[in-house]
């Protein structure tokens, strides 16, 4: 006696939370059933494992005729097919958006052409997500990304309007498109620590300041493309370590302001025309599309590892960067203070939240 | 010309994609009535487009309007080629018709294509004008209202309840036609839901003559079935109760109407035509088509039975002369009636005297092609040929009319079983006629029959019982003689006494049968049939002994043919009544008793039997009161049941040969396990596993015992088919094969809503069907309704109590009764106090750019505030739970703008109906050639009844509802050829359409007493039991 045919269609759907995330984590539904067995749902409800099969395979069915809806989340609300409370819509779709912290790292900043879709396999093997979890989650960046791209308008808002994720999710999203966009390098082994909260804590001041939206919020791609004016210009702030009168003069100032208030401020003073030249060199290069993908490896190379190597506290580092960025405002000869502060005002919160182990 | 319909088109979205080259389409619309089609202009190039189109007018007859559907098609227009369609919409306007019903029709309907399913939705307004020619109105049916419900709807009263309409149309079945051959399968498909729907239209305006003939004005319990006999044809055939129903539209004009009934009655004066009251109009004698086939009117009648509690018993005396009495007057009101019968299961307090028993009838056809259409009188004459074994059942036990009355057909190649069941009743016969009726009669009558027992008093005269029977004092009033079982087909009366709380029982049962051809099939049919029902019988009272009770309701038989086996499915709710006598054990005797081991096994059968038995009662909780034992004579009367099949030849219908249903000479109740077959019978009663805690499940509307049903339902679709491994079939694999069917779909069923608990199944309905040699399909639909757990713990004690109290006090609460007429038998609870505040249907759009709102704004609710994006894989999960939930929770409750609920049951728990938009009566076919790409067999069916689901929803939308009640799918014929990797599939699905108001938004006066809140609302209002 086998079942040919098996369903169960409820007025409102049933979601099963558990079973949803087994399905969104790829797995098939033997696995499922086999994770559910483990879970110890049998003795829970006295069921037999003929009936959470049947319920599994259920659910899967219903979550593959959701999928369709889920790529493009509106539909799922107008769709009359399936009568969902609005409470569990979001949660659908909060829930197959989400993505794994492993995953993202491995494609932040990669383009998302389908000759990283191959790489998949690999990912999947190095993270131990499977497969069809990173498909679903690489399609959903790919998804987003194409929707959002050229679109006038804050990126994140476009991405809530679209995708109706939440505000967390889609400021996440927004981080991803931006880096993606902007093909920053995050894979090298020095920037392996860095987390994807600390990425999109980057992106996000970048796209409040560094983007064309920061300066016009009517143009198209505002938040996605970097304001190549703003990069052009960024070369004039190289006359702050090619001036030495100005070089020093700048030093000084800091190191007479930090005075006493700074625990490693020998080797600050030791180190401030290399951390300086550092930071003004990184601004100068990215009119390189090449030097704009490096930002991160720059500046993890130029300030975070040198700070560090000295056991720079965080602290020290906030007040240096402060102290850095404010002594530029008392030095006369120098004439882009403006520029100065989109740039420096940014890249600041930048390597503070870089700065950790 | 009587009637204008107007239509718009208003907009279109989610269209599907038709040109590939753009990504886009150019869709336009042809809007169909009649002869008569329009087009809208085309959208060019757009996924959503805005026709906004010019009201389109038909001026149609009224009989048109009642008979066709308004059809609407989406095309993509094509310069080169022929224009592709995108699918249909069909609307039934006949809500539009009646006067209290909807006014427009306005709404999103999904797009509906028999190959591809649903494909995006169109927004349609239609209005129909109808001249204000009262006299016209009255000549076509238009305005005679129809309900599916099987009680007088909520917020209706009846005033006089006329009795059974029923009428068949017949057609050719466009899929056997030979056009069949050379046009596509979706035309062929469209031509079928067409023809059907056109079909339907017809019906129903034939049966609203026939009501307004019988000067009624609404039809309930209207059930309309399709017969699919294939090559001979396509039936449609319907049955109801014509009524005449007076709106409660406030409590000060019914009062009047309360306090004198009479008069009321004689302002709709009631004439019944002595003889064709509710005739069929084909109503000629059995027809012989000339040069028809010689199998033409071959069909045999299987014997069928009534069944009753019974045994031997002592005459009472005092009842004697009260029912000759009640007799006599029913006798006259209903004589006149071709068949006194009423598909009503529940009924206005008062109207229901006694109940004898389940009648049945079945009948073994076979099918000839239906050579003229517009003389249907071979299947006229076969269902009269029923009705009328139906009617004779009732008389022999000495009812005059049918209460809870179905028929249905089940249909294999070209053998046909009809059948029929009811419940022989004693009525009381105000309700039927109009005031000749003597009230001190009455006054007499109704002092002597208490509340809560007196529908089980025997109708039949003891000292002349057509069959032996075991009867007692009724355990309530200890005034009337009661049998010690009672089997029933209706609800559960309101007032009926019940010791603790009920529960679904099933008796399952296959018998392999040869393959055979015609009248050889149809013999071999109708021998296995007795011995069938025979079975089912005995399976069904010993479970019911097993769980400790002494009554069922609810009952439905279903015996489904198939080419080489026979099935049969009762499923019914089992209760304690209390006013019947304490049930007896069940007991086991071996055949060779000196076998010592055998012994024991036996002794051992015994014990666990006990133990069930025992665990049953604690489970359900039935403790009844203890009776002094010099009233019974003795506490636990022998457990005896003698049943007696009734046996008649539809050649000779008054002929009647009997049967003894016991077994042999010996008490029924001894199991003798003598032999396998036994054995099997034995165990299998004790494999039915109770429900898991917190549970429950019934077949009827509302589960005996529980009565503080809390808002939450979900009513559910459930198809399972097996496939039987084709070696060594025998009867007992069968039967274990067809039990873990059901049991299995049961146990899954409590698994998926195991978060509604403590829940109860309500009117679980299985139907079963055998689409191929090998595969048996069992569809289930039902609704699961949560319950408060705290007030459900009850003692049985303070129940009985309550109904005793009930009983006394009736008196005095009638006065008030009128006042809290439209409140359901519900208590209001607690609800989540966020409420709906603005119902605007028309406009879908607005309500899912809230939904959109409103899913943003929790969204950020839940992230608000937390910058720091999670490291860990667990955590990258965007929401926390735990707050997820508690947030959403009111923005939940604050959703149910658009949420159209489904229930098979005729009220809305928690809340109350206030307006009855119409009937839904739909029809789908579903086909598809790529089967595997759908997801098998399990995809397409889960797909195409979401579609349904989501088809009927839309269409109560639009009318203006939010609900639907007394839902049924009364057809899913399933067929699959994998091999071509095709499959098809046909649903037929009903229901009323409603708007309700959740009890917590009316400001309810809530000093009326509880009991006041009956269940069906709406009586007749001046009976008191």
């Amino acid at each position: 006696m086998t079942n040919e045919l098996d369903i169960f269609v409820g007025n409102t759907t049933l979601i099963d939370e558990d079973v949803y995330r087994l399905w969104l984590d790829g797995y098939s539904v033997n696995d499922a059933v086999a994770l559910r067995v483990r879970s110890g749902i049998l003795e829970q409800t006295g069921a037999t494992a003929a009936v959470l099969q049947s319920d599994t395979m259920d659910h899967y069915r219903t979550f593959h005729m959701l999928e369709r809806l889920l790529h493009a989340p509106p539909k799922l609300l107008h769709q009359l097919i399936f009568q969902i409370p609005p409470s569990r819509q979001a949660l659908l779709i909060e829930r197959y958006y989400a993505f794994d912290e492993a995953f993202v790292r491995e494609v932040l900043g990669k383009k998302l052409s389908k000759g990283t879709k191959k790489d998949l396999d690999d990912i999947s093997t190095k993270t131990g997500i499977t497969l069809k979890s990173c498909r679903r989650q690489f399609d959903n960046f790919k998804r987003v990304f194409k929707v959002v791209e050229e679109m006038r308008g804050s990126l994140v808002d476009n991405i809530q309007q679209h995708f109706l994720l939440s505000d967390r999710l889609a400021r996440d999203y927004a981080a991803i498109v931006f880096f993606a966009n902007n093909r920053f390098e995050t894979g090298k082994k020095k920037l392996q620590y860095l987390s994807f909260g600390d990425f999109a804590f980057c992106a996000e001041l970048m796209i409040q300041n560094w983007t064309l939206g920061a300066v016009d919020s009517q143009v198209d791609d505002m938040d996605v493309d970097l304001d190549k004016e703003f990069l052009q210009d960024l070369k004039e702030l190289k006359v702050l370590v090619a001036d030495k009168d100005l070089l020093d003069l700048h030093k000084s100032l800091v190191c007479t302001a930090l005075r006493g208030k700074l625990g490693v401020f020998s080797e600050m003073e030791a180190n401030f025309k290399n951390l300086s030249r550092g930071l003004v060199n990184v601004a100068a290069k990215l009119t390189h599309n090449k030097d704009v993908r490096d930002l991160f490896v720059d500046l993890v190379e130029k300030f975070v590892e040198p700070c560090r190597s000295d056991h720079w506290p965080l602290n020290d580092v906030r007040l240096f960067l402060n102290q850095y960025s404010a002594s530029v405002h008392s030095l006369d000869g120098f004439r882009h203070q403006a520029l100065w502060d989109r740039y420096m005002g940014t890249l600041r919160g930048c390597l503070l939240r870089l700065y950790h182990d | 010309m009587p009637g204008k319909l107007k239509v718009k088109i208003v907009a279109g979205r989610h269209l599907p994609v038709m040109d590939r080259a753009s990504d886009l389409t150019d869709a336009f619309v042809e809007v169909k009535f009649g002869n008569t089609t329009f087009k809208t202009d085309v959208y060019l190039k757009s996924l959503n487009p805005q026709w906004n189109s010019e009201w389109f007018k038909f001026e149609v007859d009224d009989e048109d309007l009642q008979d066709e559907p308004l059809q609407i098609t989406v095309l993509d227009h094509d310069t080169y080629s022929a224009n592709d369609a995108i699918g249909k919409v069909y609307i039934d306007i006949d809500p539009l018709l009646y006067s209290e019903a909807a006014t427009v029709i306005s709404g999103w309907f999904p797009i509906y294509d028999t190959i591809h399913g649903i494909r995006g939705e169109i927004n349609v307004v239609v209005k129909v004008d109808l001249f204000n020619d009262l006299n016209r109105f009255r000549q076509s049916s238009c305005g005679v209202k129809f309900f599916c419900t099987t009680s007088i709807p909520k917020c209706y009263r009846a005033v006089i309840i006329h009795g059974f309409v029923e009428e068949l149309v017949v057609n050719e079945d466009p899929e056997y036609q030979w056009i069949d051959r050379i046009r596509t399968p979706r035309a062929s498909n469209e031509a079928r839901q067409r023809l059907i729907s056109l079909m339907s239209g017809e019906l129903q305006r034939k049966i609203g003559l026939k009501v307004l003939e019988m000067r009624g004005n609404a039809v309930v319990g209207y059930l309309q079935c399709f017969d699919l006999e294939g090559e001979s044809g396509l039936v449609v055939r319907a049955i109801g109760t014509a009524c005449t129903l007076d709106k409660l539209s406030s409590p000060a004009a019914f009062l009047p109407a309360c306090n004198s009934p009479s008069k009321d009655m004689k302002e709709s004066p009631l004439v019944h035509p002595p003889s064709h009251g509710c005739r069929s109009t084909h109503n000629s004698p059995i027809h012989t088509a000339t040069g028809s086939r010689l199998t033409q009117n071959f069909s045999v009648s299987v014997p069928t039975l009534i069944y009753t509690g019974m045994g031997s018993g002592s005459a009472g005396k005092e009842g004697g002369p009260f029912k000759a009495l009640l007799r006599q007057q029913t006798q006259s009101a209903l004589e006149q009636r071709e068949f006194p019968f009423f598909t009503l299961t529940a009924f206005p307090p008062g109207f229901l005297v006694h109940v004898g028993g389940v009648v049945s009838a079945r009948s073994v056809k076979l099918l000839d092609r239906i050579h003229n259409p517009d003389e249907p009188e071979t299947r006229d004459a076969w269902w009269a040929e029923i009705r009328q074994e139906i009617k004779s059942h009732a008389k022999a036990l000495g009812c005059h009319a049918v209460v809870g009355y179905s028929e249905s057909t089940s249909i294999c190649e070209e053998v046909c079983i009809l059948s029929a069941s009811g419940t022989a009743a004693v009525l009381n016969p105000r309700f039927l006629q109009d005031g000749t009726v003597e009230s001190c009669l009455e006054q007499r009558l109704e002092e002597n029959l208490p509340a809560g027992c007196g529908f089980c008093h025997i109708p039949y005269d003891e000292l002349n019982m057509p069959f032996p029977a075991h009867l007692t004092y009724c355990y309530n009033c200890r005034k009337q003689k009661v049998p010690d079982v009672l089997f029933t087909t209706i609800d559960l009366p309101i007032d009926a006494t019940v010791i603790g709380k009920g529960c679904l029982i099933q008796a399952r049962l296959c018998r392999l049968k040869k393959k055979a051809q015609a009248e050889a099939n149809a013999t071999a049919i109708s021998n296995l049939l007795p011995f069938m029902e025979y079975e089912v019988h005995t399976q069904l009272m010993n479970k019911l002994k097993l769980k400790g009770m002494n009554a069922l309701f609810g009952l439905r038989i279903q015996i489904t043919v198939g080419e080489n086996m026979l099935m049969g499915l009762a499923s019914a709710t089992g209760v304690y009544l209390a006013a019947l006598p304490l049930p007896g054990g069940i007991q086991i005797a071996g055949k060779t008793p000196n076998d010592g081991s055998y012994e024991q096994h036996v002794s051992h059968m015994q014990k666990k039997i006990n133990d069930t038995i025992a665990k049953n009662k604690e489970l359900y909780e039935i403790n009844p009161p203890e009776i002094s034992e010099e009233i019974i004579g003795s506490p636990i009367p022998e457990p005896r049941q003698r049943s007696r099949l009734l046996r008649s030849q539809s050649e000779s219908s008054d002929e009647v040969t009997e049967l003894d249903l016991s077994h042999g000479k010996k008490d029924a109740f001894v199991l003798e396990i003598d032999d396998t077959d036994a054995m099997e019978d034995v165990h299998s009663l004790l494999t039915d596993v109770p429900p898991p805690s917190g549970f429950y499940s019934c077949n009827t509307e509302i589960m005996p015992g529980i009565n503080n049903w809390t808002s939450e339902i979900q009513m559910f679709t459930s198809v399972r088919v097996i496939r039987l491994s084709s070696l060594n079939l025998t009867n007992q694999a069968l039967n274990k094969n067809f039990n873990d069917l059901c049991e299995n779909l049961l146990k899954s069923l409590y698994f998926k809503l195991r978060s509604m608990i403590p829940c109860c199944l309500c009117h679980v309905n299985f139907t079963v069907s055998l689409p191929e040699d090998e595969l048996i399909q069992v569809t289930v639909t039902a609704v699961a309704i949560t319950f408060d757990k705290n007030q459900a713990l009850q003692t049985t004690k303070t129940q009985v109590e309550k109904s005793l109290q009930r009983a006394s006090t009736d008196n005095e609460e009638l006065l008030q009764f009128p006042l809290e007429l439209c409140s359901d038998s519900l208590p209001s609870h607690p609800f989540p106090p966020a409420k709906a505040t603005s119902v605007d249907y028309s406009s879908f759009a607005d309500r899912c750019s809230s939904w959109i709102e409103l899913i943003k704004l929790k969204a950020q609710t839940i992230r608000r505030g937390s910058i720091k994006t999670t490291v860990t894989v667990e955590k990258a999960s965007p929401m926390n739970e735990g707050n997820f939930r508690n947030r959403s929770a009111p923005p939940c409750a604050n959703s149910t703008v658009g949420v159209v609920k489904m229930t098979p049951l005729s009220f809305i728990p928690g809340a109350k109906i206030t307006k009855y938009l119409g009937i839904i009566n739909m029809f789908f076919i579903r086909e598809t050639t790529s089967l595997r790409e759908e997801g098998g067999v399990s995809g397409f069916l889960h797909a195409f009844v979401a579609e349904v689901f989501a088809m009927v929803r839309a269409h109560v939308a639009a009318l203006g509802g939010n609900a639907v009640v007394s839902y049924i799918m009364k057809q899913c014929v399933f067929m699959e050829n994998p091999n071509k990797n095709q499959a098809q599939c046909l649903i037929n699905v009903s229901g009323d359409a409603v708007v309700f108001v959740h009890e917590s938004e009316l400001e309810v006066v809530s000093s009326q007493p509880p009991t006041a809140n009956c269940q069906s609302s709406c009586p007749g209002g001046d009976v008191t039991t």
